[in-house]
Parts: structure tokens; sequence; C-alpha cells
């Protein structure tokens, strides 16, 4: 029992590492931006897709991964200019839908190129499961959750250590403020895309040799991202992280131990029952904007 | 009173977007192919887009091959086929709306859908307009009652005929404990159905039954419950990438008891996608896969051989089941036609009376009871073996 | 409906004078200017041309483009109710809409109820869930309440694929009969379109009677300002209820109308994309205006259905991938363009527009600069 409790464990951290990547990607351009960009799994599909057709031309894969990574952040960046600038004046719900759209077409886009086919991507390092207190942990799952956590400390130091950093504080914290002191709150959300750009399409390269990369992968992951940031605080990078891992475990466990087809059920209970405790998710403070 | 004004542009604009649905509805949305006077008109609805798509394209393919061959020998008597295939995106409603503009059309037989969900969909419209429908999906409830399935007939083998073929192989091996693992969609649900009654008729105990999402990327958690259950076999059944990434998790927990598929996963892309993980999965599936492997004394086996070398010469890739539905489905179709001519009634009693048609998915035997004809001689099992399909005798 | 009492008083008592004197007055409260002008005829016209459309075009596809068409319009309209006058988003409406059209077909084809009361029932089902579920719901607020609605969606819809023996599970329910009104069956397009457009057609005066009451008037104050509107002694948190029991009720009974129109339900119907769909057909017609939601389904519909014909015009041999691309962009680039939605592009020329310069009433919750600025 013990040891399957275990293997739910890591099967969860593993999911969870998942969606707290994209959870991490949503509050960081939300909280800059101002906009909740469920067009960010289609980041990680497309930065996935990028990767195999690369790598299948015979680009050595950190090379084609890193090329794959330079193009969708790129593309982040392109649809900040093009379509969430002009707009950004609108209201919350307007620039989602806007988002929504992008989205939509993204996918469009992907299916065109890469048809209906699923691909995979070889696991970054050789060998099967490690295998602790008789439970199985995928090497390639340890790659994700690092990645999880470089990105985590990768943005801690960027806001706190570095003149950049700051500059994007502030104009987290205010913008009017910012934008007195000569920040150009615009170029800060233009970055902010790129930024969610690229880490969209590492994570969607990371997880690729588990989850397989398929032109409308991101929809799901989109989804789960945007749950996982809600009950996290959306204002909030930890909280983010930490309700990526709180979904992903509760799944597992719902799967393992109550009912595999109540699985979702299950974890979005949970989840709604700490909204409705915690309005402002776990880490969340109302009114409050930081990373 | 701005208000006002405001909404006299939205009135505008409402008349406007009739004007131009109505025409572009007028217009017709479809891809037309064959010409001439008189021609034959069948109708297809395909799921082209969306999450069924990997089954519908090449059935979209099959089909437009097919009639491009037919048309270049003169069609039936000498009148060309005209072929309309309509794209239902993977959706239920689109696919009914879709079958309403086929009959509108005055088509002679609809073909379609591609998934279950989609073809259970259009029969109530067919079977009101007394239209022949011939769906290329696997749920055998599209065809069964017979009595109230009149007009619907599908050319698939039905879960049914896969899960005699998988319980005929653990009668053999003496396997009498399995655990049951399928997606959580409409083709999960016909096969867990069929599999529970094909098992229990032989005495197999399903000792646990897990189902997970298609779109879910790890299914460690239901296998943690298959390992505890002292199964002696796992049955699962779904379709690549959720089927390739189960294996690979089972692979991963060191599950080594024989592991056997559904047809589902017959396409290379599972092999691919699963890494090596797939090595030993044993599953029925069509002779199409095989078809360099089986006895030459098979009757589907020049068939077949046809079937791949032109789709092979006009596509560039070897053709997938999914094709050979569609190639079934419309060579029924032009069979029934040139026997009954140009009345939907006398069509339909034709495919009713398919006797000993030879088809790539196997030779069917229709009658009153039977809309789908196929017996379990229809599949054969294969095993992987090194990343190849493997028949076994 | 239960819930909806108050307002079905009020609606009533509005319905026959709105019509008869008013035309297509929006918002008696704002009355200042004539209304007998254009805008009477225009209205006229379009129900005369909805009256004999189906008279002149013999094509029963065109008909059932048009009877999706007024489906969706029935749920949009709910959802109009409740984004532009409450204020409040639905990210799980489609939920409303496949709870109408599985109590239809549970409550025929399980429990033999007769068509019409089943019908009844698939208002009243959505209707009770959305006053169990709205008040801890409505609590959450902007991208929360999104968060929550899209959770709700997600659980019902999971709870369509898993009450198996009810619901049939992932495979449908299919043998849902025809609807029978009296001694008419109602088995053709033809029959089902004049019903379905009665209905929007009521839902529509019903409507436009609510906002310009009280009770209208209370829920866009609710809509611009929730904390202004509750210090002049409106009861927010009873009227988002109201408003949200109201759009299930809409989406119940046009999921019953489909369920009776397809006579085939499955869950893939009601998913988070058609919830997605929805908001999107409110968002583009401009929800706070009565005749937005139907531009809006009519716009998403037909884009649908013309893209479907023009793009292998231009491009030989295009699939469903450049339908995927090009509605999503049109949809992008409306949003960016005119944010209110296509039913408020009038204003944007200084022809159409009058000499106020009110906000258009189509606001949407702001979720931008919370706590931002000092």
């Amino acid at each position: 029992m013990s040891e399957q409790l275990l293997q739910l464990l890591f099967s969860g951290l593993t999911l969870g590492s998942i969606y707290a990547l994209m959870a991490l990607a949503l509050v960081t351009t939300f909280n800059i931006s101002g906009v909740m960009n469920l067009a960010q799994g289609e980041f990680a599909a497309i930065g996935a897709l990028l990767a195999v057709t690369l790598s299948g031309a015979g680009i050595p894969l950190p090379a084609s991964f890193a090329a794959a990574v330079i193009m969708v952040a790129a593309a982040g960046g392109i649809m900040e200019r093009a379509a969430i600038h002009p707009a950004r004046g609108a209201s919350g719900l307007t620039l989602i839908l806007i988002t929504i759209g992008l989205s939509i077409s993204l996918r469009g886009l992907a299916l065109l190129v890469w048809g209906t086919d699923t691909y995979s991507l070889p696991p970054f390092s050789r060998g099967g499961p490690l295998f602790i207190g008789g439970a199985a942990l995928n090497l390639q799952s340890l790659w994700v959750m690092g990645l999880v956590a470089a990105a985590v400390t990768g943005l801690h130091f960027f806001l706190n250590g570095t003149y950049t950093g700051k500059a994007v504080k502030a104009s987290v914290i205010n913008r009017t403020g910012a934008r007195l002191v000569g920040i150009n709150v615009g170029t800060v959300s233009f970055w902010a895309f790129v930024g969610s750009g690229a880490l969209g399409a590492a994570a969607g390269i990371f997880i690729a040799p588990i989850a397989m990369a398929v032109y409308d992968m991101g929809f799901m992951l989109g989804i789960k991202g945007f749950v996982a940031a809600a009950i996290g605080g959306l204002n909030n990078a930890a909280g983010a992280v930490l309700g990526g891992l709180l979904l992903g475990v509760l799944e597992a466990y719902g799967a393992g131990l109550v009912s595999s087809g109540l699985k979702d059920a299950f974890a979005i209970i949970v989840l709604m029952s700490i909204l409705l405790v915690r309005p402002e998710g776990i880490l969340g403070a109302l009114g409050e904007r930081k990373i | 009173m701005k208000k006002l004004i405001r909404n006299k542009g939205i009135l505008l604009l409402v008349i406007l977007v009739l004007a131009v649905g109505l025409l572009a509805a007028g217009c017709g949305g479809e891809e037309t192919s064959g010409s001439g006077g008189e021609p034959y008109r069948i109708g297809a609805v395909v799921d082209i887009s969306g999450n069924s798509s990997s089954l519908g394209i090449p059935e979209r393919d099959t089909l437009l091959m097919l009639v491009e061959e037919l048309n270049a020998k003169g069609g039936i008597d000498g009148y060309p086929v005209e072929l309309t295939i309509l794209d239902n995106k993977s959706d239920e409603t689109e696919a009914v709306m879709a079958v309403k503009k086929l009959i509108q059309k005055d088509v002679l037989v609809v073909l379609g859908c591609s998934a279950s969900g989609t073809s259970m969909a259009m029969i109530d419209s067919v079977q009101k307009a007394e239209v022949p429908m011939i769906s290329m999906a696997a749920a055998s409830s599209i065809v069964e009652p017979a009595s109230q399935r009149k007009w619907i007939f599908k050319t698939a083998q039905s879960d049914i005929v896969t899960a005699e073929n998988i319980v005929q192989y653990l009668k053999e091996k003496g396997l009498t404990k399995v655990a049951f693992l399928y997606m959580n969609n409409a083709y999960g649900d016909g096969g867990k159905t069929a599999f529970a009654a094909a098992a229990g008729e032989q005495g197999i105990e399903i000792v646990t039954e897990e189902k997970f999402e298609a779109g879910d990327k790890d299914m460690t958690p239901q296998l943690t419950r298959v390992k505890a259950s002292g199964a002696q076999a796992t049955i699962i059944w779904a379709i690549p990438p959720s089927a390739s990434i189960v294996t690979k998790n089972y692979r991963d927990l060191g599950l080594s008891m024989p592991l056997i598929h559904s047809h589902g996963v017959g396409n290379d892309k599972f092999i691919e996608l699963a890494q090596g993980a797939a090595e030993g999965v044993i599953l029925p599936i069509g002779k199409l896969t095989v078809a360099d492997q089986i006895p030459d004394e098979d009757p589907q086996k020049q068939v077949l051989q046809e079937y791949i070398a032109q789709y092979q010469a006009k596509y560039g890739m070897p053709p997938v089941s999914f094709g050979g539905y569609a190639a079934d489905a419309f060579n029924l179709a032009v069979n029934a036609i040139a026997k009954a001519g140009r009345n939907r009634g006398a069509i339909r009693d034709e495919l009713e009376k398919t006797n000993g048609f030879v088809g790539i998915s196997g030779v069917f035997n229709m009658n009153r009871e039977d809309h789908n004809g196929l017996g379990a001689d229809s599949m054969v099992l294969v095993e992987i073996k090194d990343g190849r399909w493997q028949l076994l005798q | 409906m239960k819930p909806a009492a108050g307002w079905e008083k009020t609606c009533s008592v509005f319905i026959f004078r709105g019509v008869m004197k008013d035309g297509y007055e929006h918002g008696r409260q704002e009355r200042g200017v004539s209304m007998k002008g254009k805008g009477n005829y225009l209205v006229i016209a379009l129900v005369l041309l909805l009256f004999v459309l189906p008279l002149v075009v013999d094509s029963n596809y065109i008909l059932s483009v048009l009877i999706i068409m007024g489906l969706y319009t029935i749920v949009v309209q709910g959802l109009g109710i409740l984004m532009g006058y409450a204020g409040q988003v639905s990210l799980g409406h489609a939920a409303f809409f496949g709870l109408g059209a599985y109590s239809v077909a549970v409550l025929t084809t399980r429990l033999s109820w007769p068509e019409v009361f089943a019908l009844l029932g698939a208002a009243v089902v959505p209707g009770i869930i959305a006053a169990v579920i709205g008040r801890p719901t409505l609590k959450l607020r902007e991208l929360y309440l999104a968060m929550g609605t899209l959770g709700f969606g997600l659980l019902v819809h999971i709870g369509f694929n898993e009450a198996h023996s009810l619901t049939g599970g992932p495979s449908g329910m299919s043998g849902i009969p025809y609807l029978t009104l009296g001694h008419l069956v109602l088995d053709t397009d033809f029959k089902f379109y004049y019903l379905v457009w009665a209905v929007v057609l009521l839902v529509m005066l019903v409507i436009k009677n609510l906002t310009a009451s009280r009770t209208g008037r209370a829920l866009r104050a609710v809509s611009e300002s929730e904390y202004a509107a509750e210090s002049v002694g409106i009861d927010t948190a009873g009227l988002k209820l109201k408003a949200m029991v109201f759009s299930a009720v809409l989406a119940g009974l046009a999921g019953g109308l489909y369920a009776y129109y397809v006579t085939f339900v499955s869950p893939a119907t009601f998913g988070f994309h058609a919830s997605v769909q929805f908001v999107l057909m409110a968002v583009v017609g401009g929800p706070g205006t009565l005749a937005g939601p139907a531009a809006g389904a009519a716009l998403v519909v037909a884009l649908g259905e013309f893209l479907r014909w023009l793009i292998p015009l231009i491009i030989p041999g295009a699939g469903g991938e450049y339908e995927i691309i090009f509605f999503g962009l049109i949809l992008a680039v409306v949003m960016v363009l005119c944010p209110r939605g296509l039913g408020t592009i009038s204003s944007y020329f200084p022809r159409f527009s009058g000499e106020g310069s009110t906000k258009p009433a189509g606001v949407l919750p702001d979720i931008k600069d919370k706590g931002g600025i000092p």
C-alpha cells in the first residue's frame, strides 16, 4: 500500500510539474501585462512540435530545442504587438477572448503544418526508471521538475537581483508609478510575452518525451494551467507552482484511490472548495499584485 | 437614445449576416467530384477536422481516389458518380447539419461518419428521410438493434468481433483473470461493453476495470491498481497517443503479464510513440496491416494487395485500416447502386442482401439481423516484434 | 423556474404593452426621442423575413442552419443578461445547455414523460441547479468566477460521461421522440423552424421588457458598480443569482429543444468548447443589448458555414485547418477592433452616433489594474 501511495505521489508530481510550468507562465504574464493568456498552451504545443521537426531534420537535439524556444518566444512577442498591444485598454475578459481567438488560430496553424499525427521526442537521458522505495520514477520526470525549479529560481533572481527585473516588478506593483519614473510599461508587457513564449516552448519540449506532442495538446494544458494558477492565487508565482503540484497530486490520488473516471471531478471539487473558502487562492491576496 | 441607434446597427448586421449565411449555404461548401450527365449522387460525411481527423483524413483520401478511378472507368453503367464529401469537424451537431444538406441534394446513399458518436447522431435523420447509410465506425450500437436500424449499415468490424478474438486468445492461454483499461469515450465504452459480454460467456473474470481520458498524460495511477489486482493479463482499449502513453507507463512500472490491445492501435504511430514499449503487445487487427503475411489462399489477399498498391501509388504511403473502411463502404454502395439503380429503397434492400462480398475489412455477409456482416475471421491476432506487426499462428 | 417567478410577473405585464406601443424601443427609461422611426420598420421587416424564409427557401440545410442559430440565440440571450447586465461571466454555460438536453433525453426515454412536460423539465432542472450553485459561485469575482464556472462546466460534463445508467455514458443517448404539441408532431425542419424562432422572439420580448423594468435598471447598476448599487439599497447578490437562474433556464430550454431537434445527445456536444463558443457569441454580438446575442449567434454560425464554402474556392484542396485559422483570427480581430462587440459597431461612425456619450451597455467585468493605481 505504501508503495502504491509513493508511486501515486511520483506520478502526481510529474503531472503537477507540467501544470506548474503552465501556471507559472500564465501568472507571470498576467501580472506583468494584465492579460490571462489562454494561448499559453499553444506555445507549449508549437514549441514541442518545432523541436520534433528540427531534430527530425538532423539538427542536434540541444540546438533544435534552443531554436524552437527562440522561435516561439519571437512568436509570443509578435502576438503581443499585433493583438494585445492595440487592445490594451480593453477589459480583462475582452483580452482573454482575444487570446482564445489566437489560440484557435495557432491550433489551426499547427494542424496545417503538422497534421493530426502525434509525435514524440526521445527522453533527455537514457536508462529505465529509478526505483525508490519500490516505486518507479521516470528520469524525464526529474527533468520536468528540474525545469520548474530552474524557472522559479531564475524568475526570483531576475526580479530581485537585476535592474531590469526591478523595473518589471515596479510596473507590476504600480503601473502609473512605474511610468512616472520612466519605465516603459508597454515594453515590459512585450517582454513578458516573449518570456512566456520561451517558457511555454521549453515546457512543451520537456514534457514531450512523457506526454507526446500533438497539435491540440495545448488546449488541455492551458486549461489545467489556468486552474492551477487560480488555485494558487493569480498574483503569486509560488502559488502557481503550488497550485500546479497540488492539482497533479490530487489527480493522481483521485485516479489511484478513488475512481479513475472521477479523478478530474475529484480534483475539481477539492479545488473549488479551496476557492470557496479562500476566493483569492491559497497564496493570493486580493487587491494586491506581486510576482 | 444612443442605444436605439446602436440597435439599428445590430439589426442591419443581423440582416447582412443572414444574407451572407444564406448565400454561403446556397452555394454549398463541399468537395464535389465527378461530372457529366445524370450522375449517380453519393454523399459522405467524414470527420476530416477535429478530434477524429486521424480517422477521417485517410477515409477522405480513399474515397477521392476510388471515385476518380471509377469515373475514369466510365462510372456505373456509363453514368458518372458524383461524390459529395462534407466535413463534420468531429462534431455531432455538424454531422446532423451536414447529412441534412446531403439529403437535400438527393444523394442515393450516405457514407459516414468516421467515429461512433458522429455516426450515431446522423441515424435519426437518414432513417426519417429513408436514405441508406453506411457508417465507417466501430460501435456495434450503430447497427443494433437491427429492428430500429432499417437503413443503417456499417463496414468497420464491430467491437464484438475484436472482443471475441481477444477472449479466444485468453482462453487458449488459460488466462482467466484480467484487468481491463479503457479510454473514456464512445470507443472505449463500446469496447468495455463488448468485452464484458464476451468474457462473461467464457468465464473470464474482469478483476479490475479502469479508465483514462483521451488527453491524459500519465496513467500510472490506474496501473498501480492493476498491479495490485492480481490479474493474469491486461487488456487496454484505446487509441494513440494515450494508448502509447499507457503502454510506456506499463513497462516503466515493470508489469510483466501479457498486454493485449484493441484494434484501435493498429497503426505504426502507436509503435513509434511507445518508443520500444510496444514490443510484445498482442492485438487483433484487420488483415490490411499484415496483408503480406497472410496466406495466399486467403480470399482477401488479392483485394488487399490491390488496394495497398493503388493507395501507395497515389499518396506515397501505405493505407491504414480507416481507409479500408471507407473503401468497403464506397464499393458496397456502388455495387448496390449498380444492381438497384436510382431507388433508395431498392439500394437498401441490395445492401442487406450483400453476400460473400470480399472487402478490405473482411468478407461481408449481411442479412436482416446483421447489418455489419463481418465475423470473427475478419480479424487476425498479431504480436509486435522488432517494431513490426507479426502474424500469430 | 420558481426563483424567477417575480420576474415572470413583471414581464407578463410588459410584454404586450411593450411590443404594441414601443416597437423596438430599448430601455424605456431612456426614452427621450421618438421611437417611431426606421427601427420599427426594420423589426417588422426582420420578423417578416424570418416568417417568410421557410416558405420561399426550399432547403432543409438552410433551415437546419437557421434552427441552430435560433437555439444558440436563446442561450446567448440568457448569457447576455448575465454578462451584460449583471456583469458576471460564465465559462460553463454549455453545462446548462447540456442539462436541458439530457433532461429531455432522460425524461422521455427513461421515464416516458409526455414531451411537453419533459421540455418544462429541461428549463426547470438547470434553473434549480443554477439556484443551488449560484450563491457560492457568484461570491467569486472576475477571473476566479471564470474559473469557478469553468469548473462547474467540467463537473457536469464528467457527470454526463460517468452517470452511465442514466445518460448512456460517452456513447450518448438516442431514441428521443419528436416534440408533440397536441396533434402537431414537430418532425420536420420546417415545423421545428417556426417553433424555435417563435421561442426566440418570445424570449427577446421577455428580455426587452425585463431590461426596461425596475429589475433591469437595478441589474445594470450592478454591472456598472456593485458597491454603488448596494449603497442605494439594491440586493446585488439576489439580483446576480436571479440573472444566473434566468440564463440557466434559457440555456436549458434551448438544450431541451436541441434534444428534440437532433434526437440524439452525447457529452461531446456540451464540453468547454461549447461554453467558449457561447461566450464568444455573446461578446461578439455585444452583451447587454437586445439584438446583440442574436447577431452574435448568427454571425458565429454563419461565419463557420461561410468559411467552409469560401476557403476551398480561394485555396483549392484546403481542409478544415484553414477554417480554424481564419475563424480564430477573425474573432481576435473583432475583439481587437471593437472590444464591446460588433453590435456596437455603429457607434464608431460619427454619422450614426447620437449626441450622448453614454458608455455602451455591454460593460464587461474589468479585471485590469485592480489595486494597481493608488
